[in-house]
C-alpha cells in the first residue's frame, strides 16, 4: 500500500477540512468535534491506514453502492458529499469489525485476508466500538439510520474485494434479501451488544447528559430495532434484570453496612463527643466501651458458670449455716446502715464466696460448682489478659501502617472531609464541628513541629520537672509509708482511745494525695512544654506511679486477712465519689459560671472559674484502677462483676451527659494517638499486679474451713487434684504428672525464651525496614516534585475531561482575547478545559490550521507533543510559528492540536 | 434536596453544574450533577468536578483565596486568621508539585486520588 499513501491522504485532508466547514455553524458542535478528534487521537494512526484501503474499496464500490442503500428501507440515501466523509470513521471502524467477524464466517483469499489482518491488529478493538458510538452519537441523528445501510455496503464491499468468488456471492446476495448471513449476523450481534454496553456504562462516561441522552437514544433505538431480528428480544430482559439485582445487591450491601455500624453500641454518642471535644476526649470513652465489653464477657462467665448454677440448683438461703444470717445479726440485718456496709444479708448472699457450698456436684446435672468457681476465677485472668494482650498487639499494627498519610493531612482534610451524604442539619453542625476541632488538631501538631527554640534550655526544664516530680513522688511514697506504719501502731491500741482523725488517717491522707498531686503534677509539666498527647502521656504515668502507692497501702493493710466485703465497698464508694465529683465539679460549677455570670463583677466564663475541662488522665486511670479491684476481687465476690457492669453502663451515659453539657473543650485540642495503647499498657500493668495476690492465695493460702466453695480442703486447687483423680481416666492424671515435671518445665521455659528472643530480633528488622521504606517514599515524593514540571500528562481521561467544563463564560471575554504573556503561558501550561464563545471563530480556523498541518506525516517532529504545555484555546499568538502546519496545531491548542496533530509519524 | 441543603459548598454546586454558571439549573444539569456525585462516577470524573467546586474564582488554579474561603466555609469561620493561613500555606506546600505556589488540576488530581475517603464522601444517593 505504501506508494498508494500519499493520495489517500489527500483525500483524507479534503474530507477533514470539510468536515471542519460542516462544522462551522456554531460552537457547541465545534467544541464537541474538537473532544471528538481529541479522543480519537489514539486511533488516528490506525484509521489513517485502514483509510487507504477503504478508499481503494469506496472507489470499486461506487457503482453498487445506489442498490446497497436501496436494500435497506430506513436507510437514507447519501447524496451528499458532506455525509459521506462524516461517516468516514464510523464505516472505518465498523468495516473493521465486521471484517473481523466475516474472516471467521469465511476463508478468504490470501491477499485480502493479510489485509484483514492488519486491520484487526490496529482497529476492532472495543474502545475503537466506542469511539465510533461517540462520534456517531455527535453527528447529525441520521447517522443512526444508515447504521443498517453501512452495514450491508460494508459486507457488500468486502465481497467485492474477494473477486474470486464474486458469482456465487452474487447469489448469495440475492438469498440475503430474506435471511441475514451468518457473518451478519456476527457482526450485528456484536454491535448490539457493543450497544448494550454502552447502554450500561453510559453513566459512567464524561459526557454532558445532553450528549448522553442523545447517545442513550441512538443505541436504545439501535438495541431496539435489531435484538428483534437477531431473536433475542429476551437477552434485553435478562439484561435489565441482571442490572436490577446488581442494583438491589448494592443497596443491601449498604443497608448491612448501615446495620453493622448501627450495632457498635454508642458509637453515635461518642462520634458527638468526638466532633466537638476531639479525638482525645474520645479516646477515653472508647476505651470505656471497650472496658464494657470486657466486662461483659467476665460476667458471662461468671454468672453463666458460677452464679446462676448456685441459684438454680445449690441449696436455698437458709437451708445451711453459711447462707443463713445468724440469729444475733437478725435483728439489723436489713437496716440501711447494715447494708450499704455489706453486711447483713448482703453478706450471705450470692453476692459473695461465703454463700457458696462445698458440695461436690449439686442439681441433676451433677454440675461441679467448686472446680467451676476455681476455674473461673483463673479463667477470668486468663482471658483478660488475652484479650488486653490481643488488643495491644492489633493496635501496635493499626498504628504502624499510618505512617505515610502524612503526605497530604492538611489537604485532605481540606478537600475530603466534607461528607456529602449529610443531609440533616444536626449532622451537619457536629460535621463542622468535627472538622473545625480536627483542624485545630492537625495545627497543633503543626506548630509542635515547626517549634524551634533554645534546646538547651528546654532540655534543662525537662530534667528539672522530672526530678520536681520525683521528689513529689517520693515524698508521698514515704508519707505513704509512715501513715501505714502508725496506723499499724493505732491498730493495736483501743479503739475507743483513738480520735476520728487516727482512725480514718491512712485514708485521709490517700485522698488529699490524690487530690493535690495531679494538679501540681499538670503545672510541673508546664515547664515541659511537652506536645499535650505526650504530656497526657507523662502525666499519665505519674499519677499511675503516685496511685500505685494506693494499691500497696491497701495491699498491705487488708492483705493478711482478705476481706471481699472491703473490694465491694471500695468499689462503690469510688462510684459514688466518681459520680459527686462530676456533679459537684463539673455541673455545679458549669450552673454557676452560666446563671451567675449575669450579676457578677467579672467574666465567669472567660475568667476565674471558667468551665471545667474534661479530665483525660484522671478519668481514664480512675477507670483503669476501678478495674484492677474487680480484677482482684471478683474471686472473693462474684457479684462484683455485676456491679461493675452497672458501673460501666451508667458512667457511659452519665459522662458523655456531663462532658457535652458541663465541660469545654481543651484550649489545645489534640489528636489522640491512633491506638489508645498506652492506655492498654497501664491497664495490662494493673492487670499483673492484681493477678498476683489472686494467685497467691489460691496457691499458697488454705481456705476457710466453714464457708465457700472450698472449704474442707487443704488448698483450693485441690479440687482440681480431686477430679483429675476421680472424673478423669487415669492416662489424663498422669499426663498433667508429666507436664508438671520440672524437667520439662524448665525446657520449655526456656523454648519460650528463645522463640522470644527470635521474634523480637525479627519485628526489630522489620521495624528497620519500615523506617528505611518510609524514607525511600518521601525521597522519591520530593524527587518527583522536582521533576514535575518537565513532566507531560498523556492521560486520556484528563483530556476528555477538559470538554467538560459546563461554562464557557466565567471568564470575561476581554481578557482572553489578549494573547497571554509567554512567561505566563509557560508557567501555567496547563488545560483550560474552557472553549471561550469568544473564540469560536478563530477557532475554526485553528482547526482548519490543524487540521491541515496534521496529515503530513513525514516531517520530523519538531515540538514535544507536550500536551500540558499547550497553551489554552486561543492562545495562539506566542506560540512559535503558528502560521503553518504544526506550530498552528501545537498552538491550535487543546482541542485540534491533539487530536489531529497527534501521532503523525509514519 | 437535604444533602444540598447542609451542604457548605452548595452555592459552588450549582454554579459549576449549570451551564450558564450562576447557578441556575436545568434538567440536564441536575441530572449531570447527580450523575457525577453518584457512586458509579468515575473517580477523576468526581476529582474534576470537585476540582472546580474548590475552584472559588475560576481561574483554573486553587490559589490561596480559594483555600481560605474552603476553609472558612468547613469551619463556619471558626479559625483565627493566623490558623486559616498556616492551614492554607501546609496545604499548599503538601500538594503543590510544581512549585507555582497554587494547585492545578493535576496537582489536585495528584493528591485526591490517594485520599481514602474521597470517593466515599463526594457522592450522594438518591
Amino acid at each position: 500500500m505504501p506508494p498508494k499513501r500519499k493520495s489517500n491522504i489527500s483525500i483524507n485532508i479534503e474530507d477533514v477540512g470539510m468536515e471542519v466547514d460542516a462544522s462551522d455553524s456554531g460552537s457547541e458542535v465545534e467544541a464537541r468535534r474538537k473532544a471528538k478528534n481529541r479522543r480519537a487521537k489514539p486511533q488516528r494512526k490506525a484509521k489513517r491506514v485502514s483509510d487507504d484501503d477503504d478508499e481503494d474499496e469506496e472507489e470499486e464500490d461506487e457503482d453498487q453502492s445506489p442498490r446497497k442503500r436501496g436494500r435497506k428501507k430506513k436507510a437514507k440515501p447519501r447524496d451528499s458529499e458532506d455525509d459521506e466523509d462524516e461517516e468516514e470513521d464510523n464505516r472505518n471502524v465498523k468495516r473493521k469489525s465486521s471484517k473481523a467477524s466475516r474472516k471467521k464466517a469465511k476463508d478468504e483469499s490470501d491477499e485480502e485476508s493479510e489485509d484483514e489482518r492488519e486491520k484487526k491488529k490496529k482497529g476492532a478493538s472495543k474502545k475503537d466500538k466506542e469511539e465510533s458510538n461517540k462520534e456517531k452519537g455527535k453527528g447529525k441523528g441520521k447517522q443512526g439510520k444508515d447504521v443498517g445501510a453501512e452495514k450491508d455496503k460494508k459486507k457488500k464491499k468486502n465481497r467485492k474485494l474477494s473477486s474470486s468468488f464474486e458469482e456465487e456471492e452474487e447469489e448469495e446476495e440475492k438469498s440475503d434479501e430474506e435471511s441475514l448471513s451468518e457473518g451478519e449476523m456476527a457482526a450485528l450481534k456484536e454491535e448490539v451488544e457493543e450497544k448494550k454496553k454502552l447502554i450500561a456504562t453510559l453513566r459512567n462516561k464524561p459526557w454532558r447528559m445532553k450528549r448522553r441522552l442523545t447517545l442513550l437514544k441512538e443505541a436504545q433505538d439501535f438495541v431496539e430495532k435489531f435484538e428483534g431480528a437477531l431473536g433475542k428480544g429476551k437477552g434485553r430482559k435478562l439484561f435489565a434484570f441482571k442490572v436490577m439485582m446488581a442494583k438491589k445487591l448494592i443497596k443491601f450491601k449498604r443497608d448491612f453496612e448501615n446495620f453493622k455500624t448501627a450495632c457498635i453500641p454508642w458509637e453515635r454518642k461518642i462520634k458527638d463527643v468526638e466532633s466537638h471535644f476531639g479525638s482525645s476526649v474520645a479516646s477515653y470513652f472508647i476505651f470505656l466501651r471497650w472496658m464494657y465489653g470486657l466486662n461483659m464477657v467476665l460476667l458471662g462467665l461468671m454468672f453463666g458458670l458460677v452464679v446462676v448454677p448456685e441459684v438454680l440448683m445449690g441449696l436455698p438461703y437458709g437451708s445451711i449455716p453459711r447462707k443463713t444470717v445468724p440469729r444475733e445479726e437478725q435483728a439489723t440485718a436489713m437496716d440501711y446502715s447494715v447494708l450499704s456496709d455489706f453486711e447483713g444479708y448482703f453478706k450471705y448472699s450470692i453476692l459473695f464466696y461465703g454463700y457458696y457450698n462445698n458440695e461436690r456436684q449439686i442439681g441433676l446435672l451433677k454440675f461441679r460448682l467448686p472446680l467451676s468457681y476455681l476455674l473461673v476465677g483463673v479463667g477470668i485472668f486468663g482471658y483478660s489478659l488475652m484479650v488486653v494482650i490481643r488488643t495491644m498487639a492489633r493496635n501496635a499494627n493499626e498504628g504502624g501502617d499510618g505512617g505515610d498519610e502524612g503526605d497530604f493531612t492538611f489537604s485532605w482534610k481540606m478537600f475530603t472531609s466534607w461528607d456529602y451524604l449529610i443531609g440533616n442539619s444536626e449532622t451537619a453542625d457536629n460535621k463542622y464541628a468535627s472538622i473545625t476541632t480536627s483542624f485545630k488538631e492537625s495545627i497543633v501538631d503543626e506548630q509542635m513541629n515547626q517549634k524551634d527554640e533554645n534546646i538547651h534550655l528546654r532540655r534543662f526544664l525537662r530534667v528539672l520537672a522530672n526530678v520536681l516530680i520525683l521528689l513529689c513522688l517520693g515524698g508521698s511514697g514515704y508519707l505513704i509509708y509512715y501513715v501505714v506504719k502508725r496506723s499499724q501502731v493505732f491498730a493495736n491500741m483501743n479503739k475507743d482511745d483513738l480520735t476520728w482523725m487516727e482512725k480514718n488517717e491512712v485514708e485521709f491522707v490517700m485522698s488529699l494525695l490524690g487530690l493535690v498531686c495531679p494538679p501540681l503534677f499538670e503545672a510541673i509539666a508546664e515547664l515541659e512544654d511537652y506536645h499535650p498527647r505526650i504530656a497526657l502521656k507523662w502525666q499519665l504515668g505519674r499519677i499511675f506511679a503516685l496511685f500505685l502507692g494506693n494499691l500497696y497501702t491497701f495491699l498491705f493493710a487488708l492483705f493478711d486477712e482478705v476481706n471481699a466485703k472491703e473490694f465491694v465497698k471500695l468499689t462503690v464508694s469510688d462510684i459514688q465519689v466518681t459520680y459527686l465529683t462530676i456533679l459537684v465539679g463539673d455541673f455545679l460549677r458549669a450552673v454557676i459560671v452560666r446563671f451567675l455570670n449575669y450579676c457578677w463583677c467579672w467574666d465567669l466564663e472567660a475568667g476565674f472559674p471558667s468551665y471545667g475541662e474534661f479530665d483525660i488522665s484522671g478519668n481514664v486511670l480512675g477507670l483503669i484502677f476501678n478495674q484492677g479491684m474487680i480484677w482482684m476481687g471478683a474471686f472473693y465476690a462474684p457479684g462484683l462483676v455485676g456491679l461493675n457492669i452497672l458501673r460501666l453502663l451508667s458512667s457511659m451515659y452519665f459522662q458523655c451527659w456531663a462532658v457535652m453539657c458541663t465541660n469545654v473543650p481543651h484550649e489545645r485540642v489534640f489528636k489522640a494517638s491512633g491506638s489508645n495503647n498506652f492506655y492498654m499498657g497501664l491497664l495490662l500493668l494493673v492487670l499483673f499486679l492484681s493477678l498476683l495476690p489472686v494467685v497467691y492465695t489460691i496457691m499458697t493460702l488454705s481456705p476457710s474451713f466453714d464457708c465457700g466453695p472450698f472449704s474442707g480442703q487443704e488448698k483450693m486447687y485441690d479440687v482440681v487434684m480431686e477430679t483429675i483423680d476421680q472424673d478423669l481416666p487415669a492416662f489424663i492424671g498422669n499426663i498433667f504428672l508429666y507436664a508438671t515435671n520440672p524437667g520439662l518445665i524448665m525446657p520449655a521455659v526456656l523454648l519460650m525464651v528463645l522463640a522470644l528472643y527470635y521474634l523480637n530480633a525479627v519485628s526489630k528488622g522489620y521495624q528497620q525496614a519500615n523506617i528505611d521504606l518510609k524514607k525511600k517514599m518521601q525521597m522519591a515524593r520530593d524527587e518527583e516534585k522536582n521533576r514535575r514540571n518537565n513532566k507531560d500528562s498523556t492521560n486520556q481521561v484528563m483530556k476528555d475531561l477538559e470538554d467538560l467544563l459546563p461554562n464557557k463564560s466565567l471568564i470575561p471575554p476581554a481578557a482572553e482575547e489578549e494573547p497571554p504573556p509567554p512567561d505566563v503561558v509557560v508557567d501555567k501550561g496547563s488545560r483550560s478545559p474552557k472553549v471561550k464563545p469568544g473564540a469560536a471563530g478563530k477557532g475554526v480556523h485553528l482547526q482548519r490550521d490543524v487540521s491541515l498541518a496534521a496529515p503530513n506525516p513525514r516531517d520530523p517532529v519538531t515540538r514535544d507533543l507536550g500536551p500540558r504545555r499547550g497553551p489554552p484555546g486561543n492562545a495562539m499568538g506566542p506560540q512559535p510559528g503558528p502560521g503553518k502546519g504544526r506550530g498552528g496545531g501545537r498552538g491550535g491548542g487543546r482541542g485540534g492540536g491533539r487530536g489531529r496533530g497527534g501521532p503523525p509519524r509514519p | 434536596m437535604p444533602e444540598l441543603k447542609d451542604n457548605p459548598f452548595r452555592q459552588r454546586i450549582a454554579e459549576v453544574f449549570s451551564e450558564d454558571g450562576e447557578g441556575n439549573m436545568t434538567l440536564d444539569d441536575f441530572l449531570d450533577m447527580f450523575s457525577v456525585l453518584s457512586e458509579m462516577a468515575p473517580r477523576d470524573l468526581k476529582a474534576y468536578y470537585a476540582f472546580k467546586i474548590y475552584d472559588f474564582n475560576n481561574d483554573d488554579f486553587i490559589c490561596k483565596s480559594d483555600l481560605e474561603k474552603t476553609l472558612n466555609k468547613l469551619t463556619r469561620n471558626e479559625l483565627t486568621e493566623d490558623e486559616v493561613r498556616m492551614v492554607c500555606e501546609k496545604v499548599i506546600d503538601e500538594a503543590d508539585l510544581d512549585n507555582d505556589g497554587r494547585l492545578s488540576l493535576e496537582d489536585f488530581q495528584h493528591m485526591i486520588v490517594r485520599a481514602p475517603d474521597f470517593l466515599s464522601t463526594f457522592h450522594i444517593r438518591i
